[in-house]
């Protein structure tokens, strides 16, 4: 073999082995941008009187349903859990869906229940209450997109 | 593989779980590594029969080609099993996983030329060897994602796990030395010409028993304190499994003979109790209860000799290992001197893969793999794959973070960090950072236990990381029979575990 293609390979290992390197951390980014993208439009609704910058959860909240449920506030802001066709319960116990870990909450806290496309929330006999934006919850209640979710110092959305 | 038969509907599937269209799987980002990946083995084998032969073989595909078959194995059970796993677990492993291959087999054809032998065959040798035991730790690692479909349900067997470690931890220093030891450390339990090191996969059980322990009492360890100096110390009987765990830590650093294994279970046990109470005060009695009980095996050594004669030792080569007393003694700086050299050698970009002589570091298959591939790939190379051993670590991390259940959380995060901690460990002791201690480098060192034991992590890695992003039908498990309020019990035998306060 000549010097020079072994130089070559020699070199070329490692810049290949590099390359590697940023695509698997690229990968990792694109996860992450994934995840940025609806924090921006988790953010708008939270914007004082309906100072929402632009039309789309405006839109979102007539049409579309809801994919995500985005953790706001608490201990927890910032968690999301895609959903499916299966009920969500939120509680501090072990086995809820969402283990919330706040002082405020019961060990069964509430649990939203899809029904025919739209989420219903409804309170499982807590101590201190659910409260749907400013409402508190009494019997099952259809939860519109954006709207916040209170259980203790934890605030929980539905998004798009 | 029964998977992709049951209708994902079907209620009774436990852990399987429906496609939700919209939710990225990521598994095609997946494959699109690992072909990368294995295209860099091959390179890596090219590359080292053109400098080492002269001439690029027409097998040099070969091993690239089974172990690709082999990581494409895993990825379909994967797809079918875990498909919200993490992407990037499978690719960075399956790389140092075939680069360690690739350098074992390197080795084979250096020692098989300057034997006068002709060009070894692919099956041959410890690169052979290695590429069997992958199969072994592949298949492994698949019928743990296969049986274990939600990884709650370990927790039912925390405390057989728990036993099973210490008993796996202990089977070495009972045994005669005949049986057990090897190069001074008694690690290992040797059958007729095979022997396997029970600690590795004890790593994997006691990582489960204390995630299990440390749910359950949490609580009382990190409410119930004493202020004092800033720091919140525990009362006196919580500390009890802490320095239950540090004697017996301690107890495998004089009988065993190995700091590392003793620095890596007394570490896993630390920081596993600091995720669960989220106090510091644990890291900072842990650490002086460690560097303690080190100091004062050194100070015994020195004085007394004993049990403690070979850890005075060690001390004294990482601390002069250029003195002349130590290079020229028997077990003394020898090795240490000569891996410290090769990385020289290499200097930042290596002397190119094959070019250079592994064979004048001692072990060089095992312990001081990374010297012997730093005088190959350089600086360059080497820190291309601590980034890749980093960043399987944050992804460890990062599903402890998000998975929804305190065990997964503690079992992740203690997963990941003992990961981490060994490669700490090894290159630390190579390096001259730290005394040199035996471990294996995961996935790089010959050896059939550690590939296992590493693999079997990764995968429950693998698994927790699918309960953590995918959609919450899995993370709520139970929640499909539909009875929310009153559902059937989770894993945690039912248990109302109580959980950190603000």
């Amino acid at each position: 073999m000549p010097e020079f293609v072994l130089t070559v390979a020699r070199f070329g290992f490692l810049i290949l082995l590099w390359i590697f390197v940023f695509t698997v951390v690229g990968v990792i980014r694109r996860d992450l941008f994934a995840g940025v993208r609806s924090k921006s439009i988790v953010a708008s609704p939270r914007g004082v009187g309906g100072a929402v910058p632009e039309g789309r959860p405006a839109k979102a909240k007539r049409g579309k349903a809801a994919r995500q449920l985005v953790v706001t506030a608490g201990q927890l802001s910032g968690t999301r859990i895609t959903l499916s066709e299966a009920p969500i319960t939120i509680g501090r116990a072990e086995d809820s869906t969402l283990v919330i870990t706040d002082d405020f909450a019961s060990a069964r806290h509430a649990r939203l229940v899809p029904r025919d496309g739209q989420w219903f929330v409804e309170d499982l006999g807590s101590t201190n209450g659910t409260y749907l934006d400013r409402g508190k919850v009494s019997g099952p209640t259809p939860v519109p997109l954006g709207v916040p979710i209170r259980i203790g110092r934890t605030s929980l959305e539905l998004r798009p | 593989m029964t998977a992709p038969a049951v209708p994902a509907s079907s209620p009774s599937s436990t852990g399987e779980m429906a496609r939700i269209p919209g939710m990225k799987t990521q598994r095609n980002a997946e494959l699109g590594l690992l072909a990368f990946a294995m295209i860099l083995v091959a390179a890596y084998g090219a590359t080292v029969e053109a400098s080492r032969i002269g001439e690029i073989t027409p097998t040099f595909w070969v091993p690239a080609a089974l172990l690709s078959i082999l990581f494409l194995g895993l990825h379909f059970v994967v797809r079918f099993t875990a498909p919200y796993a993490d992407p990037v677990l499978i690719p960075a492993v399956a790389l140092i996983n075939g680069l360690g291959v690739g350098f074992l087999r390197r080795l084979d054809i250096g020692d098989a030329l300057s034997d006068k032998q002709p060009v070894p065959s692919v099956f041959a040798g410890i690169g052979g060897r290695q590429l069997v035991w992958t199969l072994v730790a592949l298949v492994l690692a698949a019928v743990l994602l296969l049986v274990v479909r939600d990884h709650k349900v370990v927790s039912r067997y925390a405390y057989t796990l728990g036993l099973a470690g210490i008993v796996l931890v202990m089977i070495p220093a009972v045994l005669p030395a005949s049986m057990s030891e090897i190069n001074g450390a008694k690690l290992w339990i040797r059958l007729g010409g095979f022997s396997i090191q029970p600690g590795e996969f004890a790593k994997i059980a006691l990582v489960s028993f204390f995630a299990y322990y440390l749910v359950r009492k949490r609580e009382v360890l990190s409410l119930a304190s004493k202020r004092f100096l800033g720091i919140d110390f525990p009362r006196g009987r919580d500390l009890g499994p802490v320095v239950t765990v540090w004697l017996l830590s301690l107890l495998v650093l004089v009988f065993e003979r190995d700091l590392g294994t003793a620095l890596l279970y007394f570490g896993l046990f630390i920081v596993t109790l600091y995720v669960a109470t989220e106090r510091s005060s644990w890291l900072i009695i842990g650490l002086v209860m460690f560097f303690g009980g080190v100091y004062v095996a050194y100070l015994l050594g020195e004085t007394v000799g004993g049990p403690f004669a070979n850890f005075y030792d060690r001390a004294q080569v990482w601390l002069n290992p250029f003195d002349n007393a130590n290079y020229e003694r028997l077990g003394g700086s020898y090795q240490l001197v000569q891996g410290l050299l090769s990385l020289g050698t290499g200097g930042l970009f290596g002397s190119g893969p094959g070019a250079g002589s592994p064979r004048f570091v001692p072990e060089v298959q095992n312990d001081f793999i990374f010297a012997g591939m730093g005088e190959e790939i350089g600086l360059f190379g080497l820190s291309a794959l601590l980034v890749l051993y980093l960043l399987i670590v944050e992804r460890g991390l990062r599903s402890a973070l998000a998975v929804r259940d305190s065990f997964g959380k503690l079992v992740a995060g203690g997963l990941s960090f003992t990961l981490g901690l060994q490669i700490f460990v090894i290159l630390g002791g190579i390096t001259g950072l730290i005394p040199l201690t035996g471990q294996t480098t995961p996935f790089l060192s010959s050896g059939g236990s550690s590939l296992m034991a590493n693999w079997l992590l990764i995968a429950m890695l693998l698994r927790i990381s699918n309960a953590a992003r995918g959609p919450a039908a899995s993370g709520g498990g139970t929640d499909r029979a539909g009875g929310g309020g009153k559902k059937a019990p989770a894993q945690l035998h039912g248990a109302m575990t109580e959980v950190i306060k603000p």
